[in-house]
């Protein structure tokens, strides 16, 4: 079971979580070329190990963090709030 | 190695069942091939067996990390089906109907195929409008479909809660009378089987670590059992896509999710072909054997661990528990999760590239089983034509930067909620 430790919660268990997407994604500038925006839409790294993404906290607080995790263990290395990264923390 | 058939059992059940050969070689890899496929799954084997029966094409191997039967094909709800809406799917899927219908007999291997009917329930009068709307488009596409009243949903299975104060009434339905189940296990052995019997090799606990690349071609790739070469690699490795094409430098328009199903102890007789749940995700359907076989919906986050989470588990149960509240009786006796090449439109990729001697076979979503011999027969002909099959030519990596997406479910690029 995936429990994530809310910043302001405290660990709460998966249910109480919904998972929303790659959080290393950014967003192209509105003039950007097509290929950039096509990358943007439909491209994913899709790690296999460490991803950083977002879930929200829906059932709780309903504030939306940033979440380090392994896609193999499911283990969560790290959270935080979404402007924040890991490597900060460190 | 010689056919299966009645004499030759009868024959060695008089010597005790001791003279039985394996039913495929375990060769040494070869330095070079004609073609490479990786994954040897239900697709890589079915594309290796037509690339040899189709095209003529036999000096194949088959490399497979693991063993034969224990990725998706040996993990999966056993469901074949055709019920697709959109051009770019049904042809695909009807044509993997009729080879299903041949199967056993093309492979000279029981594969169990069972045309029990697939039934999908609507329970809101909006919901059956859509499913007319399918039938329909079913219909004019050659595929089997009929719309179902409430009285012959519930005659059809008389274990579904037929009462009037369920929570999600029973409407009507859609049955695919054509569609049902084949044995998962038996289709990957019985491709196995015929491919190693035309020639090919199947190498088994056989890891590509890399890619072996001359100039801006592919030329062979590097694997745990040494360097193979081949002037065609193709990649069936639904699951480990990414991975894979990450060696390469290449994202994928993919990600992996993980999927869970669950069987119970065997019972007597209880279900009578494939339901599905309408008011939440829920698909069910009992096996030979005896063991009620079900899924629903994947976890919905980003994993490659083949096992799955309580939340999901519990909603599935649920879902099937409104559905057929005698459910709540039956002993579950496993549960397992199969990873996922959830795609950005739910459907497939069957491409030739995107780099020189590569061929991608890929985002499956968790509809793979069924396609499992028509995705063989068309990636077959694409690698060994450098082009697309006229049922597979919507299946292209650049119809995503096109615009050009087969999108049944309407859901744009969400890869969890397809």
């Amino acid at each position: 079971m995936i429990r994530i430790n809310c910043p302001y919660c405290g660990e709460r268990e998966h249910s109480e979580f919904t998972y929303g997407e790659d959080a290393t994604r950014t967003t192209p500038d509105n003039d950007a070329p097509m290929e950039e925006w096509n990358k943007f839409v439909y491209e994913r790294d899709n790690p296999a190990g460490e991803h950083i993404e977002y879930w929200h906290h829906a059932f709780g607080c309903r504030a939306w963090l940033k979440v380090q995790r392994n896609t193999f263990t499911h283990d969560i290395s790290w959270v935080g709030l979404p402007h924040e990264n890991p490597e900060a923390e460190s | 190695m010689g056919q299966y058939n009645a004499l030759n059992i009868a024959w060695n059940a008089l010597r005790g069942h001791k003279n039985w050969q394996r039913a495929w070689r375990d060769p040494e890899p070869k330095s070079n091939y004609d073609v490479i496929i990786i994954g040897g799954g239900g697709h890589g084997l079915a594309t290796a067996y037509y690339l040899a029966k189709n095209h003529g094409i036999t000096n194949v191997a088959i490399l497979e990390k693991g063993w034969i039967g224990g990725g998706n094909v040996g993990r999966n709800t056993t469901i074949v089906r055709s019920n697709y809406l959109l051009d770019g799917n049904s042809p695909f899927y009807e044509h993997g109907m009729n080879l299903w219908r041949d199967m056993a007999q093309d492979l000279n291997y029981n594969v169990m195929f069972s045309p029990r009917g697939v039934m999908n329930i609507a329970h809101t009068k909006s919901q059956y409008d859509t499913f007319a709307r399918r039938a329909n488009t079913m219909r004019l596409n050659g595929i089997q479909a009929e719309l179902l009243s409430r009285d012959e949903v519930l005659e059809r299975e008389p274990i579904i809660d037929g009462s009037a104060d369920t929570r999600f009434p029973v409407w009507g339905g859609i049955l695919q009378p054509d569609a049902g189940n084949a044995r998962h296990d038996a289709v990957a052995w019985g491709y196995a089987r015929a491919a190693d019997q035309l020639g090919v090799d199947i190498i088994q606990n056989c890891e590509v670590i890399d890619f072996i690349k001359h100039g801006e071609r592919i030329i062979g790739v590097k694997t745990n059992r040494g360097d193979i070469h081949a002037d065609k690699v193709g990649m069936a490795v639904a699951g480990s896509s990414s991975r894979l094409a990450q060696k390469l430098g290449i994202r994928l328009p993919i990600e992996s999710h993980v999927l869970q199903a669950f069987v119970t102890e065997p019972y007597k007789p209880l279900i009578n072909g494939v339901v599905t749940f309408g008011a939440g995700h829920f698909y069910v359907s009992q096996s030979d054997k005896g063991g009620v076989v079900f899924g629903g919906d994947i976890d919905g986050y980003n994993t490659y661990a083949q096992r799955g989470n309580l939340p999901v588990f519990e909603d599935v149960i649920a879902g099937g528990l409104t559905m057929m509240p005698c459910l709540s009786r039956l002993k579950l006796l496993r549960n397992w999760g199969g990873v996922m090449d959830m795609s950005m439109d739910g459907s497939p990729i069957i491409d030739v590239g995107p780099i020189d001697g590569l061929y991608l076979n890929t985002g499956w979503c968790y509809g793979g089983f069924k396609a499992t011999p028509a995705s063989g027969y068309c990636f077959a002909h694409t690698i060994a034509n450098d082009e697309a099959h006229e049922l597979n030519k919507a299946y292209t990596l650049d119809r995503f930067a096109k615009g050009y997406t087969i999108d049944e479910k309407g859901m744009g690029p969400y890869p969890k909620a397809h």
